[in-house]
């Protein structure tokens, strides 16, 4: 039933598919973000607790659920590729780390400047802020693991074992606002039941997180196309695009 | 084709030469110790030696600095063996690798896990914990040290073949180690307010059987990847 | 419909225009940073493979020339 998926552990391939995907996941990230943002920024209503400040969502929200979904594609790119050997896996996965390490920034940051019209204070040592700056030091301790190792094969193992070592700490952030009594609002979106937040709200946030993971698939590829070039200078493929980079 | 000694007798042997190694240098033993016994000393020092103040942050002292210590020590856990070439024995030997490390890292624990844990009363003392907390403090210690040597040996098995590894090496075990500091300073408070920190204490427990099991396969692991 | 009457009204937030002008200024700027340093990558990669050809070239006719 797989056997499909296998073609693409070839570079070349894996590169072709990227490089069709990106105009794609590009337009419609953008597309995405920017409804999401406007209507938020502009349509949505205040909110009668927070006044305007709460427009901060549109983004907070999107970037701090992402920051982790992004982390378990990584490690689970890292798994098919420490499992199967599959080298463009691990590849996705070295791709991906930059681009959740940013976005997990955004979200401590955007939190941080929320918080301090809310609770009056830029950082409290809660359950889900530690947590999800503990998120942003795994990130960084993949990538720079990284970027220690000279072979790239072997930095991508021992970066995909950190990696997967690393999860335990996604249900941590997910359910941590539950869990314990924090100062942080519980979540707004709820699968199953209804949510606690009208529909003229909560439609633009959709939007926007939806956006987000577009926005973060499309930078990827992005960055999936230079690491695959990277790791495969020596293929004649590789070395024709590169004459012709020259010659322009 | 014959397979030598059982596991049980691997694990031992194992174990008996570590801790014979560790023995005929002392220092390796000490200077952990020594550096814990110093970080705690300084703190009083550097924030005054008022004892409502000492006795509310002593939990925490104490933790950090067994957690620094434990971090300090870890980094000799494969150093030897890898420049050696003994680590490469043992990946190539026939009895199973999770269970050598295992064995190392039980030996690494009480080489420095046991001492500390035997210090810690002492410098309680000195920082006025409340009396009340000190059964906790033990009991956390117990159940927390070897879930650090556990965790952190993932991080040096990742970071052995590297010739700079050591602030690499915080980056990558101090986010695994948060929880347990978390969780263990937050049963000795409740001990101190006469709370009950079974709580507490079981998740550490559930973290410890949790990398007892896990951990010993990401260390064989990231080693092989380490020793390519 | 909108839910402010005039431009500056939407720029002042109901008073937390900084934090949330901060937030989005920092959210879109270092998203466009790290944009611009991924696309960048490839065609960084792509020089240094072409010049790393170039030195092979060369190396091979220095040995042929021998």
């Amino acid at each position: 039933m797989w056997k499909w998926l296998h073609s693409y552990a070839d570079p070349e391939r894996a590169y072709k598919l990227a490089s069709t995907l990106l105009p794609w996941f590009a337009f419609s990230a953008i597309l995405f973000i920017s409804v999401g943002t406007i209507w938020g920024m502009l349509f949505a209503p205040m909110d009668y607790q927070q006044g305007e400040s709460f427009r901060i969502i549109y983004i907070h929200v999107p970037s701090a659920s992402m920051s982790m979904a992004a982390y378990m594609a990584m490690a689970s790119a890292s798994f098919v590729g420490i499992v199967w050997q599959i080298k463009t896996a691990d590849w996705v996965a070295a791709s991906i780390a930059p681009i959740g390490a940013v976005i997990t920034f955004i979200a401590l940051l955007t939190g941080a400047a929320w918080g301090k019209p809310m609770w009056g204070t830029w950082w409290v040592w809660d359950a889900r802020l530690t947590s999800e700056l503990v998120l942003l030091f795994l990130y960084l301790g993949v990538i720079s693991l990284y970027a220690s190792f000279e072979d790239k094969v072997l930095a991508a193992r021992a970066a995909g074992i950190l990696a997967i070592v690393g999860v335990i700490n996604i249900p941590i952030i997910k359910y941590s606002v539950d869990w314990w009594s924090s100062l942080h609002q519980p979540a707004t979106i709820k699968i199953t039941e209804k949510s606690a937040m009208p529909m003229e709200m909560l439609a633009p946030l959709l939007i926007n997180i939806f956006g987000f993971g577009l926005m973060i698939g499309a930078i990827t590829l992005v960055r999936y196309k230079a690491e695959i070039l990277a790791r495969n200078g020596m293929r004649p493929w590789v070395r024709e695009l590169a004459k012709a980079e020259a010659s322009k | 084709m014959k397979r030598g000694i059982s596991y049980t007798q691997a694990f031992l042997t194992l174990l008996q030469r570590d801790l014979k190694i560790a023995i005929r240098h002392r220092g390796d033993i000490f200077n952990p110790l020594l550096f814990f016994v110093l970080v705690v000393t300084l703190f009083p020092l550097g924030i005054g030696p008022e004892p409502q103040v000492l006795s509310r942050v002593a939990p925490g002292i104490i933790w950090v600095a067994a957690l620094l210590a434990s971090m300090l020590s870890l980094e000799r856990l494969f150093k030897a063996d890898f420049n050696d070439g003994s680590l490469e024995q043992m990946l190539l030997s026939p009895q199973p690798l999770p269970i050598l490390v295992l064995s190392k890292v039980l030996a690494h624990w009480i080489l420095t896990g046991v001492p500390l844990i035997l210090v810690a009363p002492l410098l309680a003392v000195l920082l006025h914990l409340e009396s009340n907390s000190y059964t906790a403090l033990i009991l956390t210690l117990t159940v927390g040290t070897p879930v650090l040597s556990l965790l952190g040996a993932i991080g040096v098995a990742l970071t052995v073949g590297l010739r700079k590894g050591g602030v690499l090496l915080s980056l990558l075990i101090l986010p695994l180690y948060i929880p347990v500091l978390i969780f263990a300073t937050s049963a000795i408070d409740a001990a101190g307010l006469n709370l009950p920190y079974t709580g507490q204490l079981a998740i550490i427990g559930a973290m410890l059987v949790g990398s007892l099991i896990m951990a010993p396969f990401a260390i064989g692991a990231s080693l092989r990847v380490s020793t390519n | 419909m909108i839910q402010f009457e005039s431009l500056s009204e939407f720029l002042n937030m109901g008073g937390y225009a900084f934090y949330v002008w901060l937030s989005y200024g920092v959210t879109f700027g270092s998203l466009g940073i790290l944009l611009f340093l991924s696309l960048r990558q490839k065609r960084s990669v792509l020089l240094e493979i072409s010049k790393k050809m170039e030195r092979e070239d060369r190396l091979k006719e220095t040995r042929s020339s021998r």
